[in-house]
């Protein structure tokens, strides 16, 4: 493929059903009621000169390059400002405008360097195209005047450079901080000849509040901001069009490249997720996949003591295969299993889970997203019958009133966090529940209406005391209730009682009554009410508890099944959604479907072939516990770290020492490979050749950018190693491995790499019914045919602060990092966040006598590990915080074996700790108590 | 008890105290049918081993739903 570069419409669409007709040059063309002539002309196949418009930007009328001539009307209009009017005849090119353009392009190059052929974008630079475009033949002014060229360059972002000496203060940059980022990190210093770019105020790029999403940078019509890859390599010459490998926003890239070597990575416009938009991490952190600390050949060892030995692939497959099935001679079929990543596609994943209950003859396979969304999964399909979010992405652009539980999606999902402060900043109201006062909570052109700054372990108390205001003040919509749902009335009496009001929690909860009252009322008196949410969530020992609370808010209000809606999971990794949807969870096959139904395991043993098992296998924790019992001898780790992602890290460890085979597939010998007899190096995204689904069911291409680097795809070695267990499976192309999970799956049977090629990507259900997928879910009717209210009761966790332990420890990501931290601390994006650092409260700081900066010790009743100290008023008093990206802090020592009642996802977000000033000699002691058995009476 | 607790008590008492607003027969035979769709049969298994051995701590209400589990 050759460089694509899709078309520029130079202002943004109007879509609305009127419609004007214009002429332009002669040529006739309709277009929506408010487009502009620029737009309208570009849709007529005439491109009219520009430089300080673009379509992902508002028009903004300054460079003066775009006017034109219009019958009937005085002067020379700028075209991108112009609206259509009906018959309107539209001239772009005349004797007027062409000297007007050529006298806009010489006082530009008057003052720009005149060193396009060593200028990086030389060849990929619009001001180069319009000098061209408008025949610039001289510059009567000369360039001996005063002038911009000695302005100092800003090298101080790791991937791009800032040189305002090339600067046309066109405020591309500037509106794409505002608009499409929501940031407004940039602004245009000084007036006149003096008006110049500036991050902040007169900051260098890394000292502002740029976020490095990369919009200005795109948004560049020079060389001003460009990609340091680019200075570096030169410019890309192919594309291969594919999906981020980061976040469960899934945006599609076009990856840029010169040769075989990657050049950049450019947000794809046609991106049904991103629509042209990304994030630090997917725009710049790609290089962890060229990292010298890749692992590219297979290693076998005996004793995880010993010294790792590279072998061929043959050699180690058989290692596996071998070792595998003698666990299994010794001590029975159920002696091993696998987990399945959100890192793979959903081809990879499908082929590991069919490996485990075709080959292993077990149901022993569970996936990473037991430890964040399964309470979602669980939540959502009791209620309304299918375990994913209800909406696309779009949707919050229809939203009135957007609440955001437990989730911080400027950090975690910083693309949707982007379109949701489009739509906040057109006046969307927006609630805020979480313990932390986020930046959404307040930032720039965005206000929270109400934070409820609950008490962690607090939600379902909190959702309860809503839908008790919904209920008690007459706000439920009866008409959706009585034709859309069932068990209201058990649902409603157990909701009204006195002890669900915002009064009689708020002693739980730390959320004032009249505040959750107000939050009430707004979310249910919208037209459009919407909930987001995150692992503030689902990662509680109510986790799903939370999830049915929300569900039952969200339909006694009405607010399920139209644009704007909905109760949305925001998906932590890529393939979150994908990998529960392929069968990773031990008592689901492939679309959801429990082992237990005989009729769905015939379908399966039909296809292919024996006998499945009816029982449910084991989750992950039940893994690490039946380890330790001795009964779980040998697990396949596909792309985990458990070793550091899980909680208790001091019981994980133990369970894999435990083992006699454990087998690690990654892109690096991470933490878990300490305790591997195997290793078998994976394969980047760039590598890869599938799909991922996102958060909102979109299943998206991954298309290789490269041959994979080990010399195999992971498909395949799964597939090698279920033949050599004496299980036969081959494939000669992930397409295949589509076509069969489409064969097999009543949401999928639509879906085949030729649909999503055609259609770019598409969004589950895809079948009979939705050729084109479903956008929106449970329109009509919900998927289990009434939507069930479920009685919520608030249960307090386990966790209980102590008097040694007495704060409450959450954790959760920042922007610059990912999850495990494996990909991102091997990218540039350290210079932000170069170690783990623990949040706590101004007061809780100082009667610790510990100030800004200070090591410190963080201790549980499990573990103990030691952080720097930053404090920081947006912490409420008694709560600590922290992230687990680096592994030499190891924050899950600290977090326990408490998880969600529903489906054993871990309570990250609750865990009694001290902090206290680092005192090697002085460790924090642990203390055997706080996890006594709560029986339902106590 | 501590941290030693039995996993598969420690999630029975879990389960049982949050379906526990449900009648006691009711939430015997909801917490049961939640085991049983939902744990490995070698959890059920110690489950059980722990009931017959008059396990101090367990729930009532596993102990009553570890009848319907059998």
């Amino acid at each position: 493929m050759t460089l694509l570069k899709e078309p520029d419409f130079g202002t943004p669409e109007r879509p609305g059903p009127a419609t004007v007709s214009v002429e332009v040059d002669g040529l006739p063309v309709t277009v929506p009621e408010g487009t502009s002539v620029m737009r309208a002309a570009a849709q007529a196949g005439v491109d009219i000169p520009k430089l300080c418009a673009t379509d992902s930007l508002e028009a903004f009328g300054s460079c003066r390059l775009c006017v034109v001539e219009i019958d009937g009307r005085r002067g020379t209009p700028a075209s991108c400002t112009t609206p259509c009017a009906d018959g309107m005849k539209v001239s772009t090119q005349t004797p007027k405008v062409e000297k007007l353009r050529q006298g806009v392009m010489e006082l530009y190059i008057s003052d720009h360097p005149l060193d396009c052929l060593t200028c990086p974008a030389n060849g990929d630079c619009e001001l180069q195209d319009m000098a061209g475009v408008v025949g610039l033949r001289q510059v009567r002014y000369g360039y001996e005047g005063e002038n911009h060229l000695d302005a100092e360059k800003d090298t101080s972002n790791p991937y791009f450079d800032f040189d305002p000496s090339k600067c046309i203060a066109c405020s591309r940059c500037v509106r794409a901080c505002g608009e499409v980022q929501g940031t407004f990190a940039l602004t245009i210093e000084g007036r006149g000849f003096d008006s110049k770019v500036s991050p902040g105020a007169g900051e260098s790029f890394m000292d502002s509040e740029c976020v490095s999403c990369g919009a200005c940078v795109q948004a560049c019509p020079t060389s001003t901001l460009q990609e340091r890859s680019v200075v570096e390599l030169g410019i890309p010459t192919r594309s291969v069009v594919t999906t981020c490998a980061y976040c469960g926003v899934g945006c599609s890239f076009k990856a840029e490249l010169r040769g075989d070597e990657l050049v950049r990575m450019v947000p794809y416009k046609d991106g049904g997720a991103n629509e042209g938009h990304s994030c630090v991490k997917g725009r710049f952190a790609f290089g962890y996949a060229t990292h010298p600390d890749r692992m590219l050949k297979p290693m076998v060892r005996d004793r995880i003591t010993d010294p790792w030995h590279e072998v061929e692939w043959d050699e180690a497959i058989g290692t596996v295969a071998r070792r595998m099935r003698e666990i299994q001679d010794r001590h029975g079929a159920g002696a091993i299993g696998a987990i399945t990543s959100s890192r793979c596609t959903n081809e990879e994943v499908y082929v590991v889970q069919k490996m485990v209950r075709a080959a292993f003859g077990n149901n022993n396979v569970d996936t990473c997203a037991r430890v964040c969304h399964s309470p979602t999964g669980y939540g959502l399909k009791q209620t309304f019958g299918e375990s994913a979010g209800t909406q696309d992405f779009r949707s919050v652009a229809e939203a009135d009133v957007i609440m955001v539980i437990g989730a911080n999606p400027t950090d975690g999902h910083p693309v949707f966090a982007s379109r949701m402060k489009r739509r906040l900043r057109e006046g969307a109201k927006l609630i805020v529940v979480d313990p932390r006062r986020i930046d959404l909570v307040r930032s720039p052109h965005i206000e929270a209406q109400h934070h409820l700054q609950l008490r962690p372990s607090t939600n379902v108390a909190v959702v309860n005391a809503m839908a008790h205001v919904v209920v008690t003040e007459n706000l439920v919509d009866r008409s959706f209730v009585d034709a859309r749902c069932e068990d209201f009335d058990e649902w409603a009496e157990f909701i009204a009682r006195p002890e669900n009001s915002p009064e009689a929690v708020q002693e739980i909860t730390g959320v004032p009554a009249a505040e959750l009252r107000a939050a009430a009322r707004l979310y249910a008196e919208a037209p459009n009410g919407a909930i987001y949410y995150g692992l503030g969530v689902t990662e509680h020992s109510q986790g799903s508890t939370m999830v049915m609370g929300m569900a039952n808010l969200a339909m006694a209000c009405g607010n399920i099944g139209r644009d704007g809606v909905g109760v949305n999971p925001l998906r932590g990794q890529n393939n979150v959604q994908g990998s529960c949807d392929m069968g990773s969870f031990p008592h689901e096959l492939p679309g959801y479907r429990h082992v237990s139904d005989d009729a769905v395991r015939t379908v399966f043993e039909n296809l292919w072939g024996g006998t499945l098992l009816a029982e449910p296998g084991l989750r992950i924790p039940n893994m690490f516990d039946a380890a330790i019992d001795g009964t779980f001898r040998g697990l396949f780790v596909h792309g985990e770290d458990i070793a550091q992602s899980d909680p208790n890290l001091g019981h994980v460890t133990a369970a894999l020492e435990a083992m006699e085979l454990v087998v690690v597939q990654d892109l690096f010998l991470n933490e878990t490979a300490k305790f591997a007899h195997v290793f078998l190096p994976g394969a980047s995204f760039l590598e890869k050749d599938g799909t991922f689904t996102n958060a909102e069911r979109r299943i998206n291409r991954v298309r290789s950018v490269m041959k994979p680097k080990t010399g195999k795809h992971e498909w395949q070695i799964v597939s090698e190693i279920a033949t050599a267990m004496g299980y036969e499976m081959s494939y000669e192309h992930p397409g295949q491995i589509m076509d069969e999970i489409a064969s097999v799956t009543p949401t999928f049977t639509g879906v085949s790499f030729d649909l999503l090629d055609k259609l770019g990507s598409v969004q589950w259900p895809c079948n009979e019914e939705a050729p084109e997928g479903t956008p929106i879910m449970h329109v009509d009717e919900f998927v289990r045919g009434k939507g069930r209210f479920v009685v919520t009761s608030y249960v307090p966790t386990n966790e209980r602060s102590t008097r040694r332990f007495p704060l409450v420890l959450t954790t959760g990501r920042i922007l610059s990092q990912y999850n495990v931290g494996a990909q991102t601390r091997r990218t540039g994006n350290v210079a932000w966040h170069p170690e783990d650092i623990l949040e706590l409260h101004p007061h809780d700081a100082e009667v610790r006598g510990i100030n800004h900066g200070d090591m410190v010790t963080l201790a549980s009743r499990v573990g103990q590990t030691t952080l720097r100290a930053e404090i920081s008023d947006r912490m409420p008093t008694g709560v600590v915080y922290t992230t687990f990206h680096h592994p030499v802090t190891g924050a899950n020592v600290v977090t326990t074996e408490n998880s969600d009642w529903a489906t054993n996802c871990p309570e990250y977000k609750v865990t009694a700790v001290q902090v206290a000033l680092a005192r090697p000699d002085r460790p924090i002691a642990a203390e055997a108590t706080g996890n006594d058995l709560v029986k339902a009476g106590d | 008890m501590t941290a030693t607790v039995p996993a598969e008590c420690r999630m029975a008492n879990d389960i049982a105290r949050n379906l526990g607003h449900l009648p006691a027969e009711e939430a015997a035979e909801a917490i049961a049918g939640h085991i049983g769709r939902f744990w490995d049969p070698r959890m059920r298994a110690r489950l059980h081993e722990f009931v017959d051995a008059g396990v101090d701590g367990l729930d009532p209400l596993v102990v009553a739903a570890a009848k319907h589990l059998r």
